[in-house]
Order: C-alpha cells, then sequence, then structure tokens
C-alpha cells in the first residue's frame, strides 16, 4: 500500500495529538488484538508498536518514527507475545488478529534498562548543559526504563573506549570527532550520536536526497554526510531539516536553540514563501522566535519543509528592515522619517491631487502575492471603492496569468485541480516548465517519493534539472526542447495521442464538448504537428517525444505538474490550453492521482487571483463587466464600481512613460527587479508622482517611491493564505507587528486617510476575520469559509460552500465546472524573440532551491552561504567558443539591455541555451530580459531571450548608475536629525 | 608500484566498472574491479560510482567503509593478511604476527619503509583445518610457521 510521509491519523483521533506513534499508519482490513489487556482494532499491516500507541500505551523506542519505515535497530521496544517465543521488536512486528501482547514484565524492563545502559555509556552525561535538555527522546528513554546507574565506566587507566571525550589516556581520543558546524542553521555533534540512523533514514525516506550514510560498521558506525571529504555544507545536503527533526538528541540541533534555549510556547502558522503553503509550528520564548517545525499535521507538507521555510525567516529581525513610515517630495531627496498620521496625510493629499489633476483613472494599486488574502482583498477593494476604478494587477501576472486564462477557457475556472496528496496515486508525472526541487521542494520529496515506489516521470524542459536524474530518480524521459517551442511539443504530443487512437473516448463523449473535440482532433492530426516534423523546430528528438506521449496516455494515472516556464512565454496561455487538452484527451482528470497542477510560485498567488486583483474581474474570478456582480459589490461596498477593466501593470507603465498614469500603491512587490525590460519598469516608475511602497524593506522599487510604509511579515499578522492546492490555511500572529500595523490595517489607514479627504464613509474592520465574512458573504467559492471553520477543519480547499462545507480537495470530479470541458485549438506561433547573429543563444531564467524570486527575504538570511550570487550557466561548447572558463565573469547582452555576472560551465543547458537565476539585485537578470508577453494575459516572456555572452572584467555602465542612484536614493533622515 | 601511481582519471574508472553496469547489484563487482586494477578505491571513484549507479555520493562511501576489505589509499607492492581468528590464534598465529610486525618493524596495515609489503589483518579465511593462515596476494597459505614467513617475506623482497 501507499503511505504517506507523514500518515495521516485514523478517523476518530486527536486532531491535534503530536505524539510519535512509531511507525506509519497503514490502510487495510481491520485486525483486532490484546495489549496489555485492551482490545484495540487496528488496519493490517499495522506494528505493534503503532497498535499499541493507538491503544494509548507508548512503547520505549529510540530508532523508530512514524513519518519512517521501522527499522529495528535500537531493541528498545522490545515486547512479549504470547505463543511467540523470544521478546520480538514492536516497530518491525505486525499485528496478527487475537494476538495478546505484553509491552511490560520484568523479563522486558531488565532488557530495556541493560540496553539503556550500553546507549549511555557511550553517551556523555552533560545533560544540564545540552541544547537538547528538557527536549531529548533519549534522556525521555532513560527516564521510561528507569535507568538509575551505568555500570560501565571509564577503565583507571583511561584507555577509554568511547566516542566522547575528547581525550584518553593515550591522549587524543582516536574516536572523538568534533562538531560539524559548517551548516549555517545546525550542528552536527557526533559525540553525541547514538546511531539509530533516523536522521540518514529521513534524508532517503522523507526528503529523497541520500546525503546521509553510516560510515563503518560495528563500534565505528557513524553518521556521515557526504564522503570523508565532505561537510554537511559540502555534502549534497539541501538543509530542509529533516534529519534534525528526526534526531532524538543532540546530535543535529537547531543553531537558534543553542544560542536561545528550549523554546516554551508555540503557534501554528503557515509557511510565507512558495505555493506549496507547509504548516509550520513556530517556536518561541516569549515573543523571540526559537525556530520554525514542521506541523505533522499539515495537509500540504505532511511533516516536512525545506531550507526556506524552516531555517530562513531570520529577515524578520534583520537591520535593513525598515519599521517608520518615510516620505519625500521627490525621488532624488533623501527619505524623511514620519509618524504613521502625517505619512498618510501627505499620500492622500498626493493621490487625491493627481485624481483631481488627471482623472479618476490616473492612479492604482499592485496586490502581493505574499500577503494574505484579506490583506489583497482590502487594496483591490481600495482601488475599486476609493479611486473609483480598476486599477488593480498583481504579480501573477508576470507568473500564472496564463493559467488563469487557460484553464478558465477549458475548465471553467483557474486553479489546479488536486491537491497534493494526489501525487501519491499517480503512475506517470508529466513535469512540464517546472524545476520543483528548487522551486517547491516539500512537493518534489512527496514526488520523490512516489517516483521511488515505482511511478513513471516525463519531464519536459530546456534544462537538465535535478529532478531529470538524482540519487534513485530517473526521468523515462526527458525532452529538452529549444525555448519558446512548448506550444509545439505539447501539441505533437496531442498528436500521438490521436492519430495512434489512445485517447479516452468515453471520458470524452460524456465530459467534454464533442463538436469542438471534433475540431480540435482535425486541427490536431495535421502531419504538421507530427513529431517528426516538428523536431528541427523544438529539438526534441521526435522516438522521445512519441515514447512519452504513449507513456502518458497509457501509463495509468498520468498528472501534470506545471510551472512557469510554461507560462511566462507569448504563447504561455496557449502552451496551458494545450496541458488541458492533454488530460483531457486522455481521461487524466476529475479523480485522485491525475489532473493538472500549476505549481504556484508565491505562497499566496492563489489567493491574491482569487481575491480580485486583475482588473477585470471582481473575487471569485467575475468580470466587471457583469451587473449582477457588480451589484453584489456595489451594495456591500456602498459605492459604484466602474465597469470598465483597468490597467494591467505593462499598462500602468506605459501609460506612466506616456504621462497619463501617476500614482501607485505597490504593496509587498518589487516591479523594478521581478518584472521584465528594468529600464522600461524605471522610466514609468521615475514618471509617477506619487509612487508608495508598502514592503519590509527599501527595495528596488522604492528607489523610485515618495512614500514608504514599512510593511509586516508573516510572523506577525493574522490572516489566511491559499497555496496551490486551493488550500485556504491560517497564518496566525506570532508576535506584535515591528512595524506597528498589520499589512490590511495599513491599507485601511490609506483608505480612510483618502476617504476623509473625499468625505467617504470609513472603514471599520478590527480583526481579518470581518474582513474573511465579508469575502465569503460576497464570493460564492468562499461562502463557506469562516476563521471558526478553518479553526476547526485546520485548514479547506475552496469552493467551500453550501453544497461542499468541507471544501474541495478534487475539482472537476462529476462535470467540469464549466458543465462541458471545451477543446481549443493551439497553433504554434513563434515568438518575435529571435537569435540571430548578433543574440545568439537564448537565455532562459528560474530559482534555485536556497532564494526565492527577487531574493530580499531569502538575501538577507544565512541562505547566501549556498547561494551568494546569480550565475550563468552556460554549455561548455558555447564557452569554448567564446573563451569563457568556469567562473569567469561574463557579459550578458540582449536586445533590451546587459549585465556581468560569473559563468559556470555546465552541460545541463543543451548548446545554444543559458541560465540564470533572478535572486540578486546586484545583477538585475531582468535588465536583459525584454518586453515580450503572453498574447493573452500579458505574461512577460522571462523564458525566452536571445542573448550574446563575451567575456568581461567589470560590472555594466547601467550596474554602475543603478547602484549609484539607489545608494544615493535610500538615505534616510531619522526624525531626530 | 601502486604507492606512486597517479590518481586514475574518470575516464579510466569508467572503463574499468562500466563493463559490470548491467549486472544485478553491480556496485561491489565495481569496487572489486576498482580494487583489482589500482589496489584501492581512490576518493575520485566514488562521484565517478554515485553517478552511474544513481546513487548518493554518501551511500557509496557507506558500502566502501562498511567492508574492510576494501581500502582508500595504496598498498605496498604486495599484500600480506594474517588470520587473527580464534582457531589460528590458539594454533600459534598471534606469536607469528607478533614476530612478523616486530621483524618489519610496522603494526597492522602498515606498510614497510621499501614499499614492497603490507601486512594486515584478517578474521578467517576458512582454512582453520591448516591453522595458522595467511594469504598472500590472495593466494591462501596454510600452516604458517616462522620458516614460512620467512620466505613469504623474502619473496616479497620485504
Amino acid at each position: 500500500m501507499r503511505d504517506f510521509i507523514i500518515p495521516q491519523y485514523p478517523p476518530g483521533a486527536e486532531p491535534h495529538d503530536d505524539r510519535d506513534m512509531g511507525t506509519p499508519a497503514k490502510v487495510g482490513l481491520p485486525v483486532t488484538l490484546t495489549v496489555d489487556g485492551f482490545a484495540i482494532t487496528v488496519p493490517e499491516g499495522t506494528s505493534v508498536m503503532r497498535a499499541a500507541a493507538e491503544a494509548g500505551i507508548m512503547v520505549p523506542k529510540l530508532c523508530a518514527s512514524d513519518n519512517m519505515e521501522a527499522f529495528g535497530s535500537c531493541r528498545l521496544c522490545v515486547v512479549e507475545i504470547e505463543g511467540r517465543r523470544g521478546t520480538p521488536a514492536s516497530c518491525t512486528t505486525p499485528v496478527t488478529e487475537g494476538m495478546v501482547v505484553h509491552t511490560q514484565s520484568d523479563k522486558l524492563r531488565r532488557m530495556r534498562k541493560g540496553v539503556m545502559e550500553l546507549y549511555i555509556s557511550d553517551h556523555p552525561l552533560d545533560c544540564l548543559t545540552c541544547a537538547a535538555n528538557g527536549d531529548c527522546e533519549l534522556q525521555d528513554m532513560a527516564g521510561a526504563v528507569g535507568l538509575r546507574d551505568v555500570r560501565y565506566q571509564a577503565p583507571e587507566d583511561r584507555t577509554l573506549l568511547n566516542h566522547f571525550a575528547r581525550r584518553d589516556g593515550a591522549g587524543v581520543n582516536a574516536h572523538y570527532v568534533p562538531k560539524d558546524e559548517s551548516n549555517p542553521y545546525f550542528t552536527f555533534d557526533p559525540a553525541k550520536c547514538i546511531v539509530c540512523s533516523r536522521c540518514v533514514r529521513a534524508c532517503e525516506e522523507v526528503q529523497g536526497t541520500f546525503a546521509l550514510t553510516i560510515e563503518g560498521r560495528g563500534f565505528d558506525s557513524r553518521v556521515r554526510a557526504g564522503t570523508p571529504e565532505d561537510s554537511f555544507l559540502t555534502s549534497d545536503c539541501v538543509s530542509c531539516g529533516a534529519c534534525v527533526q528526526a534526531c532524538p538528541t543532540a546530535t543535529l540541533q537547531e543553531k537558534s536553540v543553542i544560542e536561545l534555549g528550549t523554546p516554551e510556547r508555540s503557534v501554528i502558522t503557515t509557511c510565507a514563501y512558495c505555493g506549496v503553503g507547509c504548516s509550520f509550528k513556530a517556536e518561541l520564548n516569549g515573543d523571540q522566535l526559537v525556530r520554525m517545525v514542521p506541523y505533522k499535521h499539515g495537509k500540504a507538507n505532511r511533516g516536512h519543509s525545506c531550507v526556506k521555510g524552516r531555517f530562513a525567516y531570520g529577515y524578520a529581525q534583520h537591520k535593513d528592515r525598515i519599521l517608520k513610515p518615510m516620505i519625500r517630495d521627490s525621488i532624488d531627496q533623501p527619505w524623511r522619517e514620519v509618524e504613521w498620521p502625517e505619512a498618510m496625510a501627505f499620500a492622500a493629499a498626493r493621490l487625491k491631487g493627481i485624481q483631481e489633476k488627471y482623472g479618476r483613472k490616473s492612479v492604482g494599486v499592485i496586490t502581493s502575492s505574499r500577503c494574505t488574502n484579506e490583506e489583497t482583498y482590502l487594496v483591490q477593494k481600495l482601488t475599486r471603492a476609493v479611486f473609483g476604478n480598476n486599477n488593480t494587477d498583481t504579480c501573477a501576472r508576470v507568473c500564472h496569468s496564463p493559467t488563469g486564462y487557460g484553464l478558465g477557457k477549458t475548465y471553467g475556472t483557474s486553479a489546479g485541480t488536486q491537491d497534493f496528496d494526489s501525487v501519491e496515486q499517480a503512475d506517470v508525472v508529466v513535469i512540464i516548465g517546472a524545476n520543483p526541487t528548487d522551486g517547491h521542494p516539500v512537493f518534489a520529496s512527496r514526488l520523490k517519493k512516489r517516483l521511488r515506489d515505482g511511478a513513471k516521470l516525463i519531464v519536459v524542459d530546456p534544462r537538465r534539472t535535478d529532478i531529470v536524474r538524482s540519487a534513485h530518480v530517473e526521468a523515462q524521459y526527458h525532452l529538452p526542447l529549444k525555448p519558446g517551442t512548448n506550444v509545439a511539443v505539447v501539441t505533437a504530443m496531442a498528436h500521438v495521442i490521436v492519430t495512434e487512437g489512445l485517447f479516452d473516448q468515453d471520458f470524452i463523449r460524456t465530459r467534454c464538448d464533442w463538436d469542438e473535440f471534433q475540431f480540435y482532433v482535425d486541427f490536431v492530426s495535421d502531419p504538421r504537428h507530427a513529431p517528426e516534423n516538428v523536431e528541427l523546430l523544438t529539438g526534441v528528438p521526435a522516438a522521445d517525444l512519441r515514447a512519452a506521449a504513449r507513456l502518458y496516455a497509457t501509463g495509468g494515472n498520468g498528472a501534470i505538474y506545471y510551472g512557469l516556464g510554461v507560462t511566462e512565454h507569448s504563447q504561455g496561455s496557449t502552451t496551458v490550453i494545450g496541458i488541458a487538452n492533454l488530460a483531457m484527451l486522455t481521461g487524466n482528470i476529475g479523480r485522485v492521482g491525475v489532473g493538472v497542477n500549476p505549481l504556484r510560485g508565491q505562497n499566496n498567488v492563489q489567493g491574491a487571483c482569487d481575491m480580485g486583483s486583475f482588473p477585470h474581474e471582481l473575487p471569485g474570478y467575475r468580470h466587471v463587466k457583469l451587473p449582477d456582480v457588480r451589484a453584489i459589490f456595489e451594495k456591500a461596498w456602498n459605492c459604484a464600481i466602474d465597469p470598465e477593466p483597468g490597467l494591467r501593470i505593462p499598462n500602468m507603465l506605459d501609460a506612466a512613460v506616456e504621462g497619463t498614469f501617476k500614482g501607485l500603491y505597490c504593496q509587498g512587490e518589487d516591479i523594478l527587479q521581478s518584472d521584465p525590460d528594468t529600464h522600461h519598469v524605471a522610466a514609468g516608475l521615475a514618471a509617477m508622482e506619487c509612487v508608495i511602497v508598502h514592503d519590509l524593506f527599501l527595495n528596488e522599487t522604492a528607489n523610485y517611491a515618495h512614500v514608504f510604509l514599512p510593511g509586516s511579515t508573516f510572523l506577525e499578522k493574522d490572516g489566511t493564505f491559499t497555496n496551490a492546492e486551493r488550500r485556504i490555511n491560517r497564518v496566525r500572529k506570532v508576535m506584535a507587528p515591528r512595524n506597528g500595523y498589520e499589512d490590511w490595517e495599513v491599507t485601511q489607514l490609506l483608505a480612510n486617510a483618502l476617504l476623509k479627504e473625499t468625505g467617504g464613509a470609513a472603514w471599520h474592520y478590527t480583526h481579518p476575520r470581518q474582513i474573511m465574512e465579508e469575502i465569503a458573504a460576497t464570493t460564492p467559492s468562499f461562502a463557506g469559509v469562516t476563521y471558526d471553520v478553518l479553526e476547526e477543519k485546520g485548514s479547506v480547499q475552496w469552493p467551500c460552500n453550501e453544497s461542499v462545507p468541507d471544501g474541495t480537495p478534487l475539482m472537476h470530479v462529476d462535470g467540469f465546472v464549466s458543465g462541458k470541458g471545451h477543446f481549443m485549438v493551439t497553433e504554434y506561433v513563434a515568438t518575435d524573440e529571435r537569435t540571430g547573429p548578433r543574440f545568439p543563444l537564448l537565455l532562459t531564467t528560474g530559482r534555485i532551491l536556497a532564494h526565492y524570486n527577487v531574493g530580499a527575504q531569502t538575501r538577507r538570511t544565512d541562505n547566501v552561504a549556498w547561494h551568494p550570487e546569480d550565475i550563468l550557466e552556460i554549455n561548455p561548447h558555447d564557452a569554448e567558443q567564446r573563451g569563457v572558463k568556469d567562473g569567469d565573469w561574463v557579459r550578458l547582452a540582449s536586445r533590451a539591455g546587459e549585465t556581468t555576472l560569473r559563468a559556470t560551465l555546465t552541460d545541463r543547458v543543451a548548446a545554444g541555451v543559458v541560465y540564470t537565476t533572478f535572486h540578486h539585485p546586484a545583477t538585475q537578470a531582468n535588465v536583459v530580459t525584454t518586453d515580450f508577453s503572453d498574447w493573452a494575459t500579458n505574461c512577460p516572456e522571462f523564458k525566452v531571450t536571445a542573448v550574446q555572452v563575451s567575456p568581461s572584467n567589470g560590472p555594466t555602465d547601467w550596474q554602475e548608475r543603478y547602484s549609484e542612484q539607489a545608494e544615493r536614493s535610500r538615505r534616510i533622515l531619522t526624525a531626530a536629525e | 608500484m601502486h604507492v606512486h601511481a597517479p590518481a586514475p582519471t574518470e575516464e579510466e574508472i569508467r572503463g574499468v566498472v562500466m563493463p559490470l553496469a548491467s549486472l544485478e547489484g553491480p556496485l561491489l563487482p565495481m569496487l572489486h574491479a576498482v580494487q583489482d586494477v589500482w589496489g584501492f578505491v581512490p576518493q575520485g571513484a566514488v562521484p565517478v560510482l554515485a553517478d552511474i549507479l544513481n546513487l548518493g555520493r554518501a551511500e557509496v562511501h557507506g558500502v566502501i567503509s562498511f567492508y574492510h576489505d576494501f581500502r582508500d589509499h595504496p598498498t605496498g607492492r604486495h599484500v600480506l593478511k594474517i588470520c587473527r581468528a580464534e582457531a589460528c590464534q590458539a594454533m600459534g598465529g598471534h606469536a607469528i604476527a607478533q614476530s612478523t610486525l616486530q621483524k618489519l618493524g610496522i603494526g597492522w596495515h602498515g606498510t614497510t619503509p621499501n614499499g614492497a609489503l603490507t601486512v594486515e589483518p584478517v578474521y578467517c579465511l576458512g582454512m582453520c583445518a591448516c591453522a595458522p593462515a595467511a594469504m598472500v596476494d590472495g593466494k591462501v597459505v596454510g600452516r604458517v610457521d616462522e620458516a614460512r614467513m620467512h620466505r613469504i617475506l623474502a619473496e616479497a623482497g620485504a
């Protein structure tokens, strides 16, 4: 059977039961046994240890944990079973009908005490000064077995053999290995290790990285990261924290706990990094955050985490954080710190002045995919109800807006169709334009677990990403297409499925529009779409493409996961439609294990889209031109709503350059760094008269701002995030906002300052739950969502309303949201961005594990240990032609601009393709990207830029000019000066 | 001769192990092949084997370090293994081992200064009936006494 990384608890179990049940939950027929006189019924395959735990009896254990398979090495969990000889380990012994188990007897107590005595004889007795004191399973077990004495003492001549004493009779103890402190977040102290293998197994079974091993044998057995030449930092370790979590001693210990002490309280909240939306326990002393621990009952992450969510929260306390509002008349002046009322009055007066002078539509907002649903809702309400226009857009414009369009047109709603658990039932997984091991690591771990259990993998990506081949995981087919040819590849796959008769006719007849399908068949059967005929264009060998299409169509449950490599193209929407077509063709929609799943980039990009951040849609994806929808909000907000869609981000910038768009409130987004064609963004911002940046840091956009409103981190506010599986997770306030206000309060202050100027009725929200009540009252897919429901269920997946009060894990089960599924033709149209003699290479951009988007948060953490700068990946063949060696500085130039960065030579990218990340403002990779964009949604074409690479010896003029301007712009006069 | 040999290149290692890649459970045969050719398993072989078999580097290291027979450093030109298991010790193996090491002026795992011979302990060669037993460059020798040991050492040039 398939188990979960962290087992789900059986119905009836305590919802917040944090006990470690020892071994994973199983699914099977009921088996009844007796444990210490209590009858208990558990599924077949359950271990005796887990059965005992279900009955409330915790058998002592050290090497077992319920997020990994039983190992049976510590010999502490021995029990007696009537009718059986000996004392079997309860973790490795499955239950049988009528079994009678005794967990306590004199014999068992003696044995356990003896085992424990041996463990402790090779463990330092420095408990009082140990970082794990009070939070140590070894300590707990010593207590549980009643250990009172350790008879195995060091001999008088001190020729002792142990692993923890620095010195012995002969001088230095050859068995002592000093602490490895190379990882910035945790230490490895072999002196405290009991070699239970939990860390090694967590790395293998939970994370799937295989970075750890047991070195040697017998007394010489030690845990080792990598090889003897490695430290934790140089090994394959990705710092996910699973080993630290698994360690029953202080051997693997968070540095923050060593420094700050054991936490005394915890708050369950949701990570603010990627779209996986992991649940965490924030553990604190008072308002001092000690550590973030993945929450076992989190339904997205099932107790797992990655380096970002687990460790990279230090930015919240970083010295760069701005905590007081600041204003200035023009962007060449230094900032002036002011109190909140003055900042609000200044901003309101400016915005009002602009609207009076340039018209109602001359101002707008950009909502943030990092803020909560409630905060996003208020920002779009601000522009619709207070500014009186629909000029609202969000960073989804530059990432998943084509998903909204493509899935909306074909299926009727803009969202992934599955929950993350679904991957555990998938048989063939197709990953298109996504790099889950770096971008969505916790999902990647769950996927890799399924792949190790036998699911097949197809990867469509110009780069050989880690998921294509890494320890124990290997894609059956990697289709290394040329950037920009997604549509041709997806259409060719459909061609194979249709012409070879591999489509699911029953599904299509009952679920889809049959006439449209006929039309689609005519289109896609055309020989010009055959893999052989697009091979030259896409660079994908026809035989591989055919085989991959056949595998997807016939290999059982087929699930497609895709990312920004699909959307950020001039034909992003077309590829999304093509993907939706593939799933309908093969009937891979509407049940567990299949589906079409966009891997959302940011924590709340799904939510930001849901909340009406787009200029043409009110919350719940309802067009502003619909009078009945407008009426709902006009009544709720007591205002008139403009029936005309507003401006998208690129249109705002164009209008600013033209002089008709003058004011912008930009919450939690750094458009200067994240949006394409930096020169154009800078020109647009510079042309505005009031740019209000609401952020944690003086980001790059703030260099062009007149008002800076300090933001609050996810630790400092209440609200909800919606992850890539439409799961609405609670964000809970862990500490008071350091800047004084939660972000929704700041938006309310700004709205009220404006309403005071215009004489409108002020907003009176006192808690985000009231905002959610308003969302539920106005938006049918959220009608059943309240904070009480979230408190009770932990999380729900929308739609959640009267007909589905528990939410909707799977979409389109009985029928598509739009009724029938719509096949649409996907004609390949080449992008206008072409390579040529001057720009012969194609640049594609992406992310890396240690960093998150523009890096504003992660660059301010120790994650820079892994990735201190952006690096250009170039194929050795292209490098040799240009005289570029590994580590050289190179100039990366396109028609839009140029920058310099260092190069690394790798065959991960094919000849003709180069790749870099966009995490560092010093590089500003987006100086190079163009302003071409998706035909339907304006999503920028980040993934295809024709470039030239040449050796270089320093920063470009733009980099120097910009860095000088940025430094000048960041001057702050404090109130005291 | 192994002592001064340059570390093998990735291509050389691949050349030796790739013919074994289709075996079931190929890691151990590959490690034996590497050790047969170079006398030890060089660090440089770990990432190569990990790549070929799609394993973590740590896993390969874990396997190598589990078996005492795999060495991570070069040996002398000849390798003498002296059995240290119970039967051989009972038949005088311990004394012979001690006198041999003393004569050579080295400890267990040591190599003579002229690079001729490395002496290693081994636990049972399956030759208990002919104890005490030893093994010279893979060839077993039974009923080892001082005279026989002397001949072994002389032949090895130690």
